[in-house]
């Protein structure tokens, strides 16, 4: 007699699993390390090597020996999260840092939460945000470390164009002034020979890794396009008033992170919202906060804040802005 | 562009295997295990009794109740006994048993093969014949066809909706029947818009069958102008009533509320087929195409199959239970059933017989919600099954409400698509059943 197996339908799963999603956003970040590997040699790789063991092991320790509970390490979110950590983070940085930089990232912002799924901000923006207020200096030292294979990029590259730019204008140079005395152009960040941190080097690789995630349905474009639409809406407005002392929206999606923090960070799944409609205000949140930090407030860059500010408000979001339901309204055509 | 719903849904491989094999006839059983409940509502009431003599297509059981069917004995034979028995869903339920004998149909049969499509009969006369036959939907709910024909007082048909969307991976019954008897349907419908009183209906067929698009384009240009094929775009689950009548009238059928509310009735094309059966050639409900597939198989096939074959004669008749198969699955595997017991029988409603390997249909181990949202994108009533989920395992009732929990279709979308493996539907199906019973025993307004 056959022993029949008996359980409620559906009887099929599709392939996603979390691991083969993670596994996809490690993938998509991988044009983004190249690049960094190539210009920054081996202090790329040694930044993204400490991040991800980091991140693991304190995972593994913490899910081991102080919960007790199922050791979870092999859904590849705890890698994630540390090579996401590396990638933004100056490329000079030294490796402790990004080792406090992981506890901080694993052991607070996240399983102090309850782990995967549990937490309501961003791990590895977290940890960047703790690094960067505990230690200003080493964040933002932008010089560039020789690499193996190339000579070391023009030594003009000690500081990001953002905040040559910030400084620049606080100095009362307009924006034609300083893009000539430094010699920027937008190919030059495309492909990037400017200083910023390790994974935001090439604009190029971070959209490659966005064409990944979408055609790999990962992610929606919704929250990277209301970002950007945002910032570009935006910082255009300021622009316009003031195109000598305002850098103009194509410079500002360029720098300063937007592009990682919009296609990276601001998806990152467990903290963004679920609605389509949310996901929208979440991204023009994001924007609308960076655009403000980046011209009233001290900081150059901004995003890191804003996509930690709007993580604040995603339970409100999944609570006011729900899909829209069937049925709902009867239209006759 | 082809027409498709609006919200959620899934591509599953679609895993046709069995769509070229065409439809044999099922050796008759030895004995036939007939339910006297194989239909949405009231049982049937036997009208026969231990050690009668019955003929193929005999009334065996009487609809009994305002939704009831008719219950026809599938075979000829002597009624061996009126017992509890499993049926395919596991209830226990009444069954006929009939000792076969020969196979003696029912002299007023029309069993040639002759395509009659003139009729004379009335509206109510063509129901009447519909219910007198136990025809009930064959699109997997068993709904008695003749009360979806009669719309209440003060609702209106406007449209006939024809459900050959067949969107459930693996099922190819519908297809083959609109292969092989295209005409027959056509005349089945016809016969439904007539009953229904209305004069155009719409025939929803997915892009993967472009032979049955073909087949039906063809006939409806030259002789069937009332009713028009509709391409539709292959998504699960689109054979759904609501999801089909937005895919191809763009109308949402309210919360709670029935295709008749926005003026259209579905049918499914093996309940035209039936329908035709009924009306034109006198022969009831009693046999029906079912797929018999599974990846384990070598062969893939597609039977005219008796009511009442238990599980044992139709392994035996593919050559015994494959070996690496572990579920037995009436039906297609998104919404279809597990069967549990091997002297479950095939009711009238049964569509498929699906085998699946452990690898095809193991479960994987729950993880944490990574609030991904696929669940969200994916239902097609644009509810929130992670939500759903936590609120049902909290047993939060009145929130399950106000989210909407019994506007659930339970099509599987959801769970199909979480890649945490968490069992979704399982909870939400908990939390639907308990909602609907509140909302039911509410006074009306």
């Amino acid at each position: 007699m056959k022993k029949l197996l008996v359980s409620p339908a559906p009887h099929l799963h599709g392939k996603e699993s979390t691991r083969s999603l993670m596994r996809d956003v490690i993938i998509a970040l991988s044009p983004s390390l190249l690049v960094s590997v190539y210009f920054f040699g081996f202090s790329a790789i040694k930044l993204a090597f400490v991040g991800v063991i980091a991140c693991v092991l304190v995972e593994y320790a913490i899910q081991k020996y102080i919960i007790k509970s199922k050791v979870l390490i092999s859904d590849y979110s705890a890698a994630l999260t540390g090579l996401l950590l590396a990638l933004n983070l100056p490329p000079n940085s030294p490796w402790w840092i990004v080792f406090i930089g992981s506890v901080v990232a694993i052991g607070v912002a996240k399983m102090s939460f309850g782990g995967l799924g549990q937490n309501v901000f961003n791990p590895a923006l977290v940890g960047r945000v703790f690094l960067l207020v505990s230690f200003p200096v080493i964040m933002t030292d932008w010089t560039i470390p020789t690499s193996w294979f190339r000579e070391g990029i023009d030594a003009s590259t000690g500081a990001t164009a953002l905040s040559i730019v910030k400084e620049g204008l606080s100095k009362g140079l307009t924006m034609d002034q300083i893009f000539a005395e430094h010699n920027f152009s937008y190919a030059q960040m495309l492909f990037s020979k400017i200083g910023g941190s390790v994974g935001e080097v090439s604009a190029l690789a971070l959209l490659l890794g966005l064409g990944y995630l979408l055609i790999r349905r990962v992610i929606r474009p919704h929250i990277p396009l209301s970002i950007i639409g945002t910032i570009v809406v935006f910082s255009g407005i300021f622009w316009l008033i003031d195109p000598s002392h305002n850098p103009d929206p194509l410079f500002t999606i360029l720098t300063g992170g937007i592009l990682i923090g919009s296609i990276f960070m601001a998806t990152d799944y467990v903290t963004s919202p679920m609605s389509t409609k949310g996901m929208v205000i979440y991204g023009a949140g994001i924007g609308i906060i960076t655009v403000l930090i980046r011209n009233f407030g001290a900081y150059p860059e901004g995003i890191s804040f804003a996509i930690l500010i709007m993580n604040a408000t995603v339970p409100l979001l999944n609570n006011y802005f729900k899909p829209g339901k069937f049925g709902k309204e009867v239209k006759h055509g | 562009m082809s027409k498709t719903f609006s919200i959620g849904g899934i591509h599953p491989n679609d895993s046709k295997i069995s769509a070229n094999a065409a439809i044999e006839d099922f050796p008759v059983m030895d004995m036939a295990y007939i339910s006297v409940s194989q239909h949405l509502g009231a049982p049937a009431e036997p009208v026969v009794a231990k050690g009668d003599k019955v003929k193929t297509g005999q009334l065996v059981a009487k609809a009994s109740g305002f939704i009831s069917a008719n219950i026809h004995s599938s075979v000829s034979g002597t009624v061996s006994s009126i017992e509890l028995l499993p049926d395919i869903f596991g209830n226990m339920v009444k069954h006929i048993v009939v000792k076969v004998e020969g196979d003696e149909w029912l002299e007023t049969i029309d069993r040639s093969p002759d395509i009659i499509r003139e009729t004379k009969l009335s509206s109510k006369e063509i129901i009447d014949k519909i219910a007198e036959c136990g025809v009930v939907g064959l699109g997997g709910a068993a709904f008695p066809t003749h009360i979806k024909l009669s719309p209440p007082p003060g609702k209106k048909a406007e449209y006939l909706l024809v459900n050959g969307a067949e969107c459930e991976p693996y099922l190819t019954s519908d297809y083959r029947i609109m292969v092989e008897t295209p005409e027959q349907i056509l005349i089945g419908v016809e016969l439904m818009m007539r009953a229904l009183g209305v004069d155009k209906a719409y025939f929803g067929i997915e892009e993967n069958k472009p032979e049955a698009i073909k087949v039906m384009k063809k006939l409806t240009s030259a002789s069937y102008g009332s009713i028009k094929i509709v391409p539709l775009k292959k998504r699960y689950p689109q054979g759904g009533e609501k999801q089909l009548i937005d895919a191809i009238l763009k109308r949402q059928v309210p919360s709670m509320g029935l295709p008749i509310d926005v003026g259209v009735v579905v049918q499914n094309v093996g309940t035209a087929l039936a329908v035709y059966e009924a009306v034109q050639k006198n022969k009831p409900l009693f046999e029906g195409i079912v797929t018999v597939t599974g990846k384990c198989m070598t062969e893939q096939r597609n039977f005219k199959l008796r009511v009442g074959a238990n599980m044992n004669n139709v392994m035996f008749a593919i050559g015994g239970f494959p070996k690496d198969a572990v579920k037995l699955i009436s039906g297609g595997p998104m919404m279809g059933k597990a069967v549990s017991r091997m002297e479950a029988a095939s009711v009238k409603s049964t569509s498929a017989f699906l085998l699946l390997t452990e690898d095809e249909t193991k479960r994987g181990e729950e993880g944490n919600c990574i609030r991904c949202a696929k669940c969200v994108d994916s239902c097609p009533m644009g509810l929130e099954p992670y939500l759903l989920n936590r609120l049902s395992r909290a047993g939060r009732l009145d929130d399950l409400e106000a989210n909407m929990v019994h506007d659930c279709i339970e099509c599987g979308s959801c769970m199909y698509s979480c890649p945490a493996n968490i069992p979704l539907l399982d909870t939400i199906r908990l939390a639907k059943a308990q909602v609907i019973k509140i909302i039911r025993s509410r006074p009306k307004k």
